[in-house]
């Protein structure tokens, strides 16, 4: 059949055949919606619109199959499928329309393509004799999308939707993951053809995400760690995409090596563990930063070097040796000079190189560290945790939040202040629990990707916070978890501010507040709109209370606290320093 | 580092859209590109894009390792000018009464390995291919005669070092794992890397 014999979909919709598993005659969206089952996907989320109304209209007869979440607007829903891939390890599926539909996708594939969460996103498109007509709806969504997705790919013939998607869910869980866009002309949609059933995809020629495992590399790595006197180990979030917490966790206690995380790999090994030494970067712990330059074998497992961890590069871990573990070898090299790079997956490397590392304890060198935190401790850390002044800070928030929850909870952060806080303090028992824009940045990212979060990990605790800027991009959520009844807890850490600029102006800009006093809705009020409870705090002395009375409450909750309007994040690397330059105030 | 003429190699499958993932690298790295060139391969099914740019050698090295990464890019390499084969092709229109009466028509041909490929009452066209130079020399030598038109192909290269791909693509069809895109430059170098 001609992928034009059918431009007229009411034609098609009267002709087409409720689907049931023995029907061999299936149309493109039956066939989209079969891939789903085969992949294992349960739970997803989109918009409709007139382009893929023929999807939407195939999933009324799957409803008891596969569970489709309105969300309020299409970023909020590719946001909703990063976070339900970063809590459940599973690809993440999101539906939008063609055109505004299609675009208003480009923040989340941006986002999801710097931080390598893996998602299927399904566009329709329009018909495909009208591409390139300047059709109502039509934009080149292949052409813009390119730069911000793994492989993306345009279907125009239904017979192709199977074997296209088969390939779309492997690219992107494998290797490094990432999005694919798969967009959908109508008539595809529409298109009768005969289904000849799913095959899962393991396999495609120009496509290799597993690097050979080089012996001689491990090899090589493990008498350099095995010579070194101060080795220290960078995680990120490879850790967590690879599932080898437990083989990381080997092979540092095998070692005795002090680590230290990316706020992408946090989680990955539990905030008690003594062999975690905190957060690098910009805003991360004074010891990891300092001692970057003054190990001797730096051993970066799963992160890519951004400069927010960097800092300066000429100056960053100039003394030692460096050895890079990473499943893409376009990382290796990349910012910082590889010693000994170790291609492959870190589940497979780990445990090789642990093998071959002799036992140790880095005694005094873990002291090191110890001894730097004291010094936070005293500098920042103690005040913050405890202020003495009246207002509130972020950090004693999540030190009582930490209190009550005892961990275990996932924390969906936005960007900010609030982020880098809560990274700071936030306490994990457990991996994936830790869900934040990291490489993009991207405020209004916590609110859906709470909701996502939550669909992922249903029996978890999932905590969003946010500033009162950045709910204010996506507040419109909300309506998803009402409708929807998505257990979030939402805290507004508000300062009246864009806190993270306003911080950058105050140190940088001679305190020059240039457009970051930020006014906001009476929150509450706008969680009661909803439907949502909430209550908004600014006491000390109701905090705790708060904090529990949103973790008991039986579904979705809304707790705003106002924090004092002008404190700063510190430690801080200022833009341009090296590492070792942290100031502590 | 030094910025020189370096040739880019890709063996890609043929699928559409695939010319924008790559110059896209490109021009999100501001990396001009000198000349394309995408033709099939020895190999039916596979197109092969050949690129010349300017660079220097560090970030060729991690341009094409970001090149290969794409899904449906089976290969991509770099070579310096020594290391290929190399030609380019050119047409130049000029007016048959001028370049009769007032060049001596056979010598340009002879000297410059040029051929003519119509000549009409109004114009002839010639043709040419060599490495850049050679082709500007005879863009020089027919100036004057009221050149009409000129035009240039992209490069087009032969690694001398390659076998073909044949042996690669049967090595990707078995699900070989990959070899990483370029040799670490410290492996083997034990010495180098054990002093410290
Ligand atoms: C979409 C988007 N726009 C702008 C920015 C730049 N930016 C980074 S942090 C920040 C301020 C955030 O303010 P708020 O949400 O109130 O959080 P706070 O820093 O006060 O905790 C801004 C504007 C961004 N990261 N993302």
């Amino acid at each position: 059949m001609s992928t034009l014999d059918i431009v007229n979909p009411k034609e098609a919709v009267a002709a087409a055949i409720p689907a049931t598993t023995n029907n061999t005659v299936l149309s493109g969206s039956e066939a989209v919606l079969e891939a789903f089952i085969a992949e294992g996907v349960h739970t997803f989320f989109g918009y409709p619109g007139g382009a893929i109304m023929p999807i939407y209209d195939a999933l009324y007869d799957y409803r008891d199959k596969l569970n489709h979440i309105l969300v309020r607007h299409e970023q909020g829903g590719i946001h909703a499928a990063q976070g339900f891939a970063r809590t459940s390890g599973e690809v993440g599926v999101v539906f939008a329309t063609s055109g505004p539909g299609a675009t208003n996708l480009v923040t989340g594939l941006a986002d999801a393509m710097i931080d390598s969460n893996p998602l299927v996103c399904i566009t329709g498109q329009v018909f495909a004799h009208l591409l390139g007509t300047d059709a109502f709806q039509e934009t080149d969504v292949i052409n813009i999308t390119t730069p911000v997705t793994k492989w993306n790919y345009q279907v125009t013939d239904a017979t192709e939707i199977p074997a296209v998607l088969a390939k779309a869910f492997y690219i992107a869980r494998t290797g490094r993951p990432g999005p694919v866009l798969i967009d959908i002309t109508k008539n595809a949609q529409i298109q009768k053809f005969d289904y000849e059933g799913y095959t899962p995809c393991n396999h495609i020629r120009s496509y290799r995400p597993y690097p050979k495992v080089r012996k001689e590399y491990v090899e090589q790595a493990a008498a350099l760690i095995n010579e070194a006197k101060r080795p220290f180990v960078l995680f990120g979030q490879g850790v967590i995409l690879g599932k080898a917490e437990a083989e990381f966790k080997a092979f540092i206690e095998k070692a005795g090596i002090p680590s230290a995380w990316t706020i992408m790999g946090l989680s990955a090994l539990p905030t008690d563990h003594p062999l975690n030494v905190g957060m690098l970067g910009m805003h991360g712990n004074y010891g990891p930063n300092v001692l970057t330059n003054e190990c001797d074998v730096l051993i970066a497992i799963g992160m890519r070097f951004d400069d927010r961890v960097t800092g300066r590069l000429d100056k960053y871990a100039k003394q030692c040796k460096i050895i890079h573990l990473d499943i893409d070898p376009a990382e290796i090299d990349k910012n910082i000079k590889a010693d000994v790079p170790v291609w492959g997956d870190c589940k497979e490397t780990l445990p090789l190189l642990t093998q071959l590392v002799n036992k140790g304890n880095h005694k005094e060198w873990l002291q090191r560290f110890r001894d730097m935190q004291q010094q936070e401790v005293e500098a920042v850390i103690h005040d913050e945790l405890n202020p003495t002044s009246e207002v509130l800070t972020m950090g004693e928030v999540l030190k009582v939040l930490n209190e009550l929850t005892g961990g275990d909870a996932v924390i969906v952060t936005d960007v900010g202040q609030h982020q880098m806080i809560a990274c700071r303090y936030a306490k994990f028992n457990q991996s994936k629990s830790n869900v934040t824009s990291g490489g993009l940045g991207t405020m209004g990212f916590a609110l859906p990707a709470a909701v996502g979060a939550k669909f992922g990990a249903p029996e978890r605790t999932v905590v969003a916070i946010a500033g009162d800027g950045g709910i204010q991009m996506t507040i419109q959520e909300l309506g998803t978890i009402m409708q929807f009844n998505v257990g979030v807890k939402l805290i507004i850490l508000n300062n009246q501010f864009l806190g993270m600029v306003r911080q950058w102006q105050q140190l940088f800009n001679d305190k020059r507040y240039s457009f970051v006093d930020i006014t906001s809705p009476d929150f509450i009020a706008v969680a009661k709109g909803y439907h949502i409870e909430g209550q908004r705090v600014d006491a000390r002395e109701n905090l705790r209370t708060a904090l529990k009375t949103m973790l008991d409450h039986d579904g979705a909750y809304v707790l705003e606290i106002m924090v004092g309007k002008e404190n700063n994040v510190f430690p801080m690397v200022p833009q341009g320093c090296g590492v070792s330059e942290i100031r502590l105030k | 580092m030094q910025k020189q003429e370096y040739t880019i190699t890709v063996y890609t499958e043929n699928q559409v859209g695939l010319l924008n993932r790559i110059a896209i690298m490109f021009s999100r790295r501001k990396i001009n590109i000198e000349s394309l060139n995408t033709s099939p391969s020895e190999i039916d099914g596979i197109h092969r894009f050949t690129i010349v740019v300017n660079e220097t050698e560090d970030v060729l090295r991690k341009l094409v390792r970001q090149i290969e990464k794409q899904v449906d890019i089976l290969k991509a390499e770099f070579s310096t000018n020594e290391e290929v084969i190399y030609q380019e092709l050119a047409l130049y229109k000029v007016p048959t009464p001028v370049i009769a009466e007032k060049a001596k028509v056979e010598r340009l041909l002879r000297e410059y390995g040029a051929r003519a490929v119509v000549i009409r009452m109004d114009y002839t066209v010639f043709e040419t291919s060599g490495h850049r130079e050679e082709i500007n020399k005879l863009l020089a030598a027919l100036e004057p005669y009221g050149l009409m038109e000129f035009v240039r192909s992209g490069r087009v290269a032969i690694i001398k070092a390659s076998t073909g791909f044949h042996d690669k693509l049967k090595e990707f069809e078995q699900r070989e794992r990959s070899e990483e895109v370029a040799e670490n430059e410290y492996l083997g170098q034990q010495e180098k890397v054990f002093t410290m």
